[in-house]
């Protein structure tokens, strides 16, 4: 095939779509975090506990669905105490973000091991699978893409939709907004900042945990070690990319996907001229790529990575 | 609640909170152990006896903490300066790569002057490559940490490439392995017989070096005065971007040391497993040490105990070996808090 | 005017360690009654505020609102009871509208929508009954100081604010805003609304207020009846003891020192410099007076060199200099005490010696082939302390556990002991209490007599008024011509710096 002919076949974007959607997850969660004032580098781990999660609980015998929900609670514990950490006890968030992923990623395996000592090739369930939605997943191509997709990726649209919404159309959205640019604005209205931001981080973490989920319930049917494997690192570039605005996020993950999709099937047919590490180094050249190009024009949310003392200006 | 600045602490005080964090980690680690069905007792016993119980033990942690010297100085360096430097995994495997590049007999040379050689190369790939994220930082405004995190993919992918193209060892089997250097390329072994190797002694006087860099002299000076306050240092007259640019390059090299002490004085040779996340594990060492260079020995050998014994402990007990990261990551975590609570008071109204 | 008050302060006293910030305050405020707070910076009046507002939570004592006692530390609280607050630095979220910043909190956050036709609905209302007319779809950051200060008045009416509190407003004001300012004050008492004014200006005290309460060193120290008092019994008041104006010599002016010719800057904090000529000669003090974000910001960093010149001409002592930079004009003998001891001054975590060489650690006296000599670091801290009268616990303290007034200190001895021909003094004595005020008032004086050229910015009038040879008034980026001692009133000071005079050039 054709390296052209690639972007004109459904496959590729029902594919593009699909690796798109734990990243649209994981980055609208990160956007949350950030627009309030906080750096959440436990994304990674966040990710890696809500894979498993979520995994784990269909393995044991829960829903599919109850395994979304017990990624997201999990998420949000991890969040609870990153937030706890950075926000009333105001530590940098570099060294705690760090310390949270890696206490994420190591008690997730310790767990794995622990709930499943003999194993040596990681069990499978049974995923969601594609739901088309009448009608629409008929459009050529596009229609294809979107609506022959799983329920989980149905759900990471409606989350941008969602927190878009939040963000810009609700009172507690306009306070996330102002934690993020003035803290002490949010204050003088009588909210409280310490409870906003750790709000975000905590709704946050959940979405990211979902990110992960979906990989091992949705992309994939089972857990391996370093399945995450730096996509949390990236949906940190692509939340500068998106300039924090949700939309902008979405449109810059699916660019991504789409990129990341377009050099698996270039790798295909490259015939291995080229070594493979070459193309699986891309996405993360990209993403630096991204930052460099956006970084001097964005306009970051003031607050962001500022603690926040009560009584402060 | 509220944060109030206290007066400097003693020196007991500021001893007195790490010990804290080891104690609250180790309660919180029993959790754990109890959940898997352990005993904490025994289970701290196994893993204080796989750490320190014998000579071969001690000589195994000692072995082990060598690159989390290296690393945890690099990170320590580089977090004083508010450089955030988290990609010390990297650049351990760029001067992995320097080392097997150069020592694998391109350069005919007496051990003497060759491993100095071998050094200097390991430390300027690894400078190097500090340097782009630094640049990007003062130049564009680039936040380092991500692009060091994604930093770390790219190399290891870059690695694995080398490993399976240039570097391959056409007598390695198929595996992705490099050749092992020559024998004037090796650091000699401490003990006959014994894996401890020179690279611990190197890596010693490397934290007196950089000690002595911190405290005494101007750059150390400046590393500080950035790192608490960029604008502040710029005000003064220091050149901070400079300044930075210089953190990075020690920080970098830093790294590679742990690179090259790792294939010259242990492996041998460059493989895809050369570091067990000893670039990240030395976030926590320079943490545990509160960033002081001499603090990072005694930091780097405990959390080599903790890695070492757990390995034995997981042999005996049915505790999975992780419970080593769990600790490590919980150590750094309470650490922070420990380190927060020697400065400032926590006033609830 | 009905009797049972509307706002009670009974016994307030706050302490931070060592200092009392407020010591057993109570006062009644009536309805229609305007209230000033008046006192020297760090007299406590910004923490009793804080305290009502429930920022703070007093050590003892209670605060009533309309009869009913007010929780402590609750912000919310105070808003419900109809108390508003307009802080010093606005509490205004740039990246939101007027209409985002006004609703914010005032609806249930998790209501599903934000109303914005009500919200709409009763902006234009309340503009349309105060006079505080501001675009409430406009975003913040493109709106002017005063523009800012309406909406953050706005804020509080927009919540049924009864009290109205307002820390320092016309810091940041030019005159005919302020006038402005106080016209729609009275329009709020004529509507029912109690107001407190914090203030140290004594002449706006004496203009806005029925009544005045005067703070020092965290003391109630007296209260008056505005119409029975006069500027000098406050002035006593406040500061407790007899002011008396710096003696100040004539001026032996010398030759020009520091030159700027046409220099222009990129925006900063709020404003840029456009081609602004300035000389500074030895043994003239030069004041800059100016309202708040017209370019002192700007100039001041600008001849400190943190902030680059996009174009014109700096000289020192006859000779141009390229690459103006912190190091080539410390290099050049221009010392720089900065506005913000804090953020740039000092580098809180460090101790007072690494403080105190931080411009001179590279010297020979403090260093030698790249190592630090730490015991000549530290005689010299010492001599500073000593020489300059700094209260420390030593010189191994952080100098952030330092007060306002010691932190200074240590500014001016790190920036003077040199001897430097040029000294930038920028906002030296704000936040000060009066005893280093006059402290630092004696050493810039001390410094003229020797012949150092001074350029003093600073916003507060009188200070200006006291120690400056000659007069510059900042506007809008630009430079009006200089006037010596006493050549201009304060009327005509004002309206220049209202930026009412079109009279523009180079101030040589």
């Amino acid at each position: 095939m054709d390296a052209l002919e690639i972007l004109f076949t459904a496959s590729f974007w029902v594919a593009v779509i699909r690796i798109a959607s734990p990243l649209i997850f994981a980055t609208m969660g990160e956007l949350i975090c950030e627009r309030a004032g906080v750096l959440n580098l436990g994304i990674e781990g966040i990710m890696t506990v809500g894979a498993f999660a979520g995994w784990f609980t269909v393995y044991s015998g829960g829903d599919l669905w109850a395994g979304v929900l017990v990624a997201a609670l999990a998420g949000a514990l991890f969040g609870l105490l990153h937030a706890t950490l950075t926000v009333p006890l105001g530590l940098s968030q570099h060294v705690v973000g760090i310390g949270v992923t890696l206490l994420a990623t190591s008690l997730t395996y310790f767990t794995y091991r622990l709930a499943l000592p003999e194993v040596t090739s990681p069990p499978k369930i049974e995923p969601f699978q594609p739901l088309a939605i009448p009608g629409l997943s008929n459009i050529p191509v596009l229609g294809e893409a979107l609506f022959t997709q799983t329920p989980l990726t149905y759900l990471a649209f409606l989350a941008v939709v969602l927190v878009t919404w939040v963000l810009y159309r609700t009172p507690v959205g306009l306070a996330v907004r102002a934690a993020g640019e003035n803290p002490s604005a949010v204050e003088a209205q009588g909210i409280s900042v310490t409870g906003i931001r750790m709000g975000a981080v905590v709704a946050g973490s959940a979405l990211m945990a979902v990110g992960g989920a979906f990989l091992t319930m949705s992309a994939f049917n089972s857990f391996f070690f370093q399945m995450i494997n730096g996509r949390g690192w990236i949906c940190i570039a692509l939340v500068v990319f998106g300039s924090w605005r949700p939309g902008k996020a979405l449109v810059g993950a699916i660019l991504f996907a789409a990129f990341d999709a377009y050099q698996i099937r270039l790798q295909q047919i490259s015939g291995g001229i080229v070594p493979y590490q070459v193309f699986l180094m891309m996405p993360y050249a990209l993403s630096i790529l991204a930052l460099i190009l956006v970084a001097r024009r964005t306009t970051y949310p003031k607050a962001l990575m500022i603690p926040y003392q009560k009584g402060e200006r | 609640m509220r944060l109030e600045a206290k007066p400097a602490p003693t020196l007991a005080v500021t001893l007195l909170f790490p010990l804290a964090a080891i104690v609250a980690t180790l309660l919180l680690v029993s959790l754990l152990v109890l959940a898997a069905g352990a005993s904490p007792f025994s289970v701290f016993y196994l893993v204080a006896r796989g750490a320190a119980g014998s000579q071969f033990a001690l000589l195994e942690t000692l072995t082990r903490a060598t690159p989390l010297i290296f690393t945890g100085l690099a990170v320590a360096v580089a977090f004083r300066a508010k450089l955030w430097n988290i990609g010390a995994e990297a650049q351990l495997y760029i001067g992995g790569v320097l080392t097997v590049v150069l020592g694998t007999g391109a350069l005919p040379l007496p051990s003497a002057i060759l491993i100095p050689v071998l050094m200097a190369a390991a430390m300027a790939a690894g400078a190097l490559l500090l340097l782009g994220p630094a640049v990007l930082k003062t130049r564009f405004g680039v936040d380092e940490v991500v692009t060091t995190l994604l930093l770390n993919f790219i190399v290891l992918l870059f690695v694995s490439m080398l490993l399976e193209g240039v570097l391959k060892d056409p007598m390695g089997l198929g595996w992705p392995q490099s050749q092992k250097v020559v024998a004037e390329a090796q650091l000699p072994r401490l003990i006959q017989g014994k894996r401890l190797h020179l690279g611990f002694v190197i890596a010693i006087i490397a934290a007196v070096v950089v000690w002595i860099v911190t405290k005494k002299t101007k750059l150390g000076y400046e590393m500080r005065a950035v790192g608490h306050n960029p604008e502040g240092a710029r005000f003064v007259g220091i050149p901070v971007n400079l300044v930075l640019m210089k953190t990075a390059l020690l920080s970098g090299g830093l790294a590679a040391l742990a690179g090259f002490s790792e294939v010259s004085g242990l492996k041998g040779n460059l493989t895809l497993d050369l570091s067990a996340g000893y670039g990240y594990t030395g976030i926590v060492v320079a943490m545990l040490a509160m960033l002081n260079p001499l603090g990072v020995i005694a930091s780097a050998i405990f959390v080599a105990g903790i890695f070492v014994g757990a390995d034995a402990m997981s042999r005996a007990a049915k505790v999975p070996s992780y419970i080593a990261d769990v600790m490590v990551a919980t150590s750094l975590l309470t650490m922070v808090v420990a380190i927060l609570l020697t400065r400032y008071r926590i006033r609830w109204r | 005017m009905s009797d049972t008050p509307v706002l009670r302060l009974s016994g307030i006293s706050k302490r931070f360690g060592p200092l009392r910030a407020n010591d057993d305050i109570s006062f009644d405020l009536k309805r229609g009654e305007v209230i000033a707070l008046l006192g020297e910076n760090g007299a406590g009046k910004t923490t009793l505020m804080n305290i009502l507002f429930g920022h703070y939570v007093a050590d003892a004592g209670t605060v009533e609102a309309f009869g009913e006692p007010l929780p402590p530390g609750d912000p919310r609280a105070a808003l419900d009871a109809g108390i508003g607050m307009v802080h010093q630095h606005f509490t205004l979220a740039d990246n939101m509208t007027v209409q985002e910043n006004i609703a914010l909190g005032t609806q249930s956050l998790w209501r599903a929508r934000l109303d914005r036709a009500s919200v709409r609905q009763r902006i234009a209302q309340l503009s349309a009954d105060f006079g505080l007319a501001v675009d409430p779809a406009a975003t913040v950051s493109t709106l002017s100081v005063g523009e800012r200060q309406r909406v953050e008045i706005l804020k509080a009416l927009y919540r049924d604010a009864r009290i109205l509190i307002l820390d320092e407003p016309t810091a940041v004001l030019t005159p005919a805003e302020t006038d402005a300012l106080f016209r729609t004050l009275k329009l709020l008492v004529a509507k029912g609304l109690s107001i407190i004014f914090i203030s140290h200006k004594l002449h706006e005290v004496m203009a806005v207020s029925d009544r005045v309460l005067v703070l020092r060193a965290g003391r109630l120290v007296g209260e008056c009846e505005t119409a029975s008092t006069d500027r000098k019994e406050l002035a006593a008041l406040m500061v407790g003891q007899e002011v008396k104006p710096a003696e100040v010599s004539p001026a032996n002016v010398g030759a020009p020192l520091l030159v700027l010719e046409g220099v222009s800057t990129a925006p900063y904090n709020g404003a840029a410099l456009d081609d602004v000529s300035l000389t500074l000669s030895a043994g003239e003090i030069t004041g800059l007076a100016g309202v708040s974000g017209n370019g002192q910001a700007a100039l001041a960093a600008l001849i400190a060199g943190t902030q680059r010149a996009t174009g014109g001409r700096i000289s020192v002592a006859g000779r141009e200099v390229a690459g103006w930079s912190p190091r080539v004009a410390l290099d050049h003998g221009v010392a720089r005490i900065p506005e913000d001891r804090h953020a740039v001054g000092t580098i809180g975590d460090m101790s007072v010696t690494e403080n105190v060489i931080a411009e001179r650690y590279g010297s020979p006296r403090f260093s030698r082939m790249g190592f630090l000599d730490w015991k000549a670091a530290r005689h010299f801290a010492e001599k500073i302390i000593a020489d300059y009268d700094v209260k420390c616990p030593s010189p191994e303290a952080r100098i952030r556990l330092l007060s306002g007034g010691n932190m200074q200190k240590l500014i001016l001895g790190r920036a003077l002991d040199p001897e430097p021909a040029v000294i930038l003094a920028s906002q030296p004595t704000r936040g000060l209490d009066v005893g280093a005020v006059a402290y630092v008032h004696r050493m810039l004086l001390a410094a003229r007599e020797r012949g150092a050229a001074v350029l003093l910015i600073s916003e507060d009038l009188e200070e200006i008024l006291a120690l400056s040879d000659r007069i510059i008034v900042m506007s809008k980026g630009r430079l009006s011509t200089p006037s010596a001692r006493g050549e201009r009133s304060i009327r005509e000071l004002g309206e220049l710096m209202a930026g009412h005079s079109g009279e523009r050039s180079d101030a040589a």
